[in-house]
């Protein structure tokens, strides 16, 4: 190879099973903070970042989706596929692959690495997880492995970053070695599959010595954690006081966070001139930027939850339990964990879909992902609840509005499974995909890396509170101060306003499910992202001269009958409420028909249940 | 005797892969099922012990298979043909 090549930068790909910490080493190498967690299917995309090796080159470290073979089966292994044999679109294929094992798990990587070498590129053997293999007194003859499989072995604990410099040189002799030749690689059959797997076996046997002290906590976690019946109920226990917590938890820092909001509104209304200056910072901003940040909390707690059961390794143990409801539905088991993931947003669970190998299964699953709650939801559920849910216990423990909150999660959950169910048998009945997965041993999670997830979240609502929230909030703001009331109006300025007018227009088609115009004020900008409602309907309220010195929600409990705060509930359960899902829809379908399938059915539903919500519990409540 | 019929407790050894004993309407077909349970460690040879059941029908299960667990529906169990009486003669 020449010089000039060399100093080209060497791409290393990271190859290997689901779950063995690939993603774990690429942080650890570049830097980057892309998602761990203890599930297999968490890195559905390709990401590439940087390191300096000791050679002095900038080396691009590629982590890809976990797989068993390069015979891709689902598309997110087929993007670890595509890589590895240059058929990635505008990509070389790489210089060195480093296939990274669990080495406390190597009988299917074994043969990964036999099917990985027909590629014909320099291959490294990367034996990660290698504290949990001493801990467990797993005795690995590190160079007999490698001479059987002649290819280079190295150890390391992503976690820890150790064994990062051996790995990176070792990385440096392969790259200035050169590629070796043209791939060999194709298809292999099940006899060859057979062929590989029994010379794996005989390498295992040979140069890894079983466990001395092997993990027996996994077994019994799991005698609990997997048995029928009280399984089960731990699950429901589980999610239930994840809700609880979301709100008793962060009740105490919301308020503060609210004191302080509301201080620095009395603040600006002592010491700015009334007018529009004044108008902008106290409405505009502090009534509905304030009003949505105060909700950071909830997505914290709720993240916490989140991030602890990902890092513990129970999602696939849920798979695992909700496997049979989920199949009633016509999904697939593995759903479960795209649809636990659009907890957080819809759109890492509609790309966590791509783990799901049927194309039929995966587009039911990506259709229904936005009905589970999304955390945008969270301060448009909070804020109704707070308002009109009385504070109180129920059954001596459960906290009323927390239980509201479960009962939200849960309606979204079950219609999510109604809805596939109805798919499968309008649009297509296939039979379903095999449902195999492997259950990761569990992990003590790290504190570190569960609060840096927790924290990241943090910041990405609040950049979202920064910018987009902020921008359409400016919007929102304009559109409901300008033009000013003329000459001897008698209602509220905001009446003759554009937002007035537009609230106005659109009112007669929401007056059937009980919106009042302020709402439909609000569900405009709340198209773009969810949480814009509650700061549009912040402003719009504070302009109108509601608000007052109280809170948001007093102004509604004062305004808003409960029927209709129920129903605005229920809106919020099924309307397609944000443009980057349907963006993102699209993106992962190549084109505009699924996301306008999402959009309608959700939009309808949305409006057929809030019109029953709202008449049922006026007709029960008056 | 067939992986599917098996229960708690149960442990032997996978002597074969017959994908053809899935007889019901499939997503996949027989050869592409038997690859993805091969690639998944289902080969003759391997040791596996049931460990868990779902609460509906005892489905899925979930299986030790060598150094691993794995979970899988009885569906798709009934393709791997099992011999449970070897495993208890190596004990005894
Ligand atoms: N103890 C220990 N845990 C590790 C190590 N490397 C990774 N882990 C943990 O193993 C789990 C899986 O790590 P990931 O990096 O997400 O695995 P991955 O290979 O990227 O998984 P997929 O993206 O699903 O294919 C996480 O819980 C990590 O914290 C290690 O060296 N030691
Ligand atoms: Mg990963």
């Amino acid at each position: 190879m020449s010089d000039a090549a060399r100093a080209t930068a060497p791409r290393i790909a990271l190859v290997g099973n689901p779950n063995s910490g690939k993603t774990a080493l690429f942080n650890a190498l570049t830097g980057a903070r892309q998602k761990v967690a203890n599930y297999p299917g968490v890195t559905v995309e390709r990401k590439a970042g940087t390191v300096t090796t000791p050679a002095g080159h900038k080396a691009l470290i590629l982590d890809l989706p976990g797989t068993y073979s390069l015979r891709a089966r689902s598309p997110d292994e087929a993007v670890t596929r595509d890589v590895v044999l240059g058929r990635f679109p505008g990509e070389e294929p790489p210089d060195v692959i480093a296939c990274v094992a669990d080495a406390t798990n190597l009988r299917l990587v074994l043969r990964l690495a036999l099917e990985l070498k027909q590629v014909g590129r320099p291959l490294l053997l990367v034996l990660n997880m290698f504290d949990i293999a001493e801990r467990q007194g797993i005795r690995i003859d590190l160079d007999g492995l490698s001479r059987a499989l002649n290819v280079p072995v190295v150890t390391t604990v992503a976690v820890r970053k150790r064994g990062l410099d051996a790995l990176l040189r070792k990385l440096d002799e392969l790259s200035a070695q050169g590629v070796h030749g043209a791939t060999a690689w194709r298809e292999p059959s099940a006899a060859e599959i057979r062929a590989a797997h029994r010379d794996s076996e005989r390498i295992m046997r040979e140069f890894v010595k079983p466990p001395l002290r092997p993990d027996t906590w996994t077994g019994r976690l799991d005698s609990v954690l997997l048995h029928p019946v009280a399984g089960t109920l731990i699950l429901l226990v589980i999610l239930f006081l994840m809700f609880q917590a979301v709100f008793s938890w962060a009740t105490p820092v919301m308020d503060l966070i609210d004191a302080g909001f509301t201080w620095l509104g009395t603040l600006v209304a002592e010491y700015l001139p009334d007018g529009l200056l004044r108008s902008f910072i106290a409405d505009g901003l502090i009534a509905g930027v304030g009003s949505v940040v105060v909700f950071l909390p909830q997505i914290m707690v709720l993240f916490f939850f989140i991030i602890l059961l990902e890092d513990f390794g129970y999602m696939a143990r849920a798979a695992f339990l909700m496997d049979r409801l989920m199949g009633a539905a016509g999904l697939h088991g593995r759903a479960f964990i795209p649809l636990l993931s659009s907890f957080a947003c819809a759109i890492p669970g509609i790309m966590a879909a791509r783990v799901i190998d049927n194309k039929r299964d995966r587009l039911t699953t990506i259709l229904v992902a936005p009905l589970t709650t999304c955390s945008a939801r969270i301060p448009v559920y909070t804020l109704i609840i707070s308002a009109f849910i009385p504070q109180k216990l129920v059954w001596g423990f459960a906290n009323l509005q927390g239980l509201v909150m479960f009962g939200l999660y849960a309606t979204g959950i079950i219609s999510a499974l109604l809805v596939a169910f109805v798919i499968r048998k309008i649009l297509w009945r296939s039979a379903s995909e095999p449902f195999l997965i492997e259950l990761p041993s569990y992990k003590v999670p790290d504190v570190t890396n569960v609060l840096r997830g927790v924290w990241q979240r943090g910041k990405i609502f609040l950049r979202r509170a920064g910018t987009i929230i902020f921008s359409l909030m400016v919007v929102v703001w304009f559109l409901s101060s300008f033009p000013g009331a003329p000459e001897g109006a008698t209602g509220p300025a905001i009446d003759y306003s554009f937002a007035g007018m537009l609230g106005h227009l659109i009112h007669p088609l929401l007056a059937p499910i009980g919106f009042t115009w302020q709402m439909a004020v609000a569900l405009v900008p709340g198209i773009a992202a969810r949480e814009v409602a509650v700061g549009a309907l912040g402003t719009v309220y504070a302009i109108g001269g509601q608000v007052g010195t109280g809170t948001l929600g007093a102004a509604l409990a004062a305004s808003w009958p409960l029927a209709t705060a129920l129903s605005f509930l229920t809106w919020y359960v099924f309307a397609p409420q944000c443009l980057s899902t349907l963006a993102v829809v699209k993106r992962e379908t190549n084109g505009w028909l699924w996301p306008s399938v999402m959009f309608t059915y959700m939009i309808t539903l949305a409006y057929i249940a809030s019109f029953i919500v709202y008449h049922v519990a006026s007709a029960l409540f008056g | 005797m067939r992986l599917s019929e098996l229960g708690i407790g149960d442990r032997g050894v996978v002597i074969g892969i017959t994908p053809g004993a899935v007889t019901d309407e499939a997503a996949i077909d027989h050869a592409e099922l038997e690859r993805r349970l091969l690639e998944m460690g289902f080969v003759e040879g391997a040791r596996f012990q049931v460990l868990h059941e779902g609460l509906i029908g005892r489905d899925p299960i979930a299986i030790r298979l060598d150094d691993m667990r794995v979970a899988l529906r009885r569906r798709e169990a009934r393709a791997v043909t099992v011999d449970c009486t070897a495993m208890d003669m190596a004990a005894q």
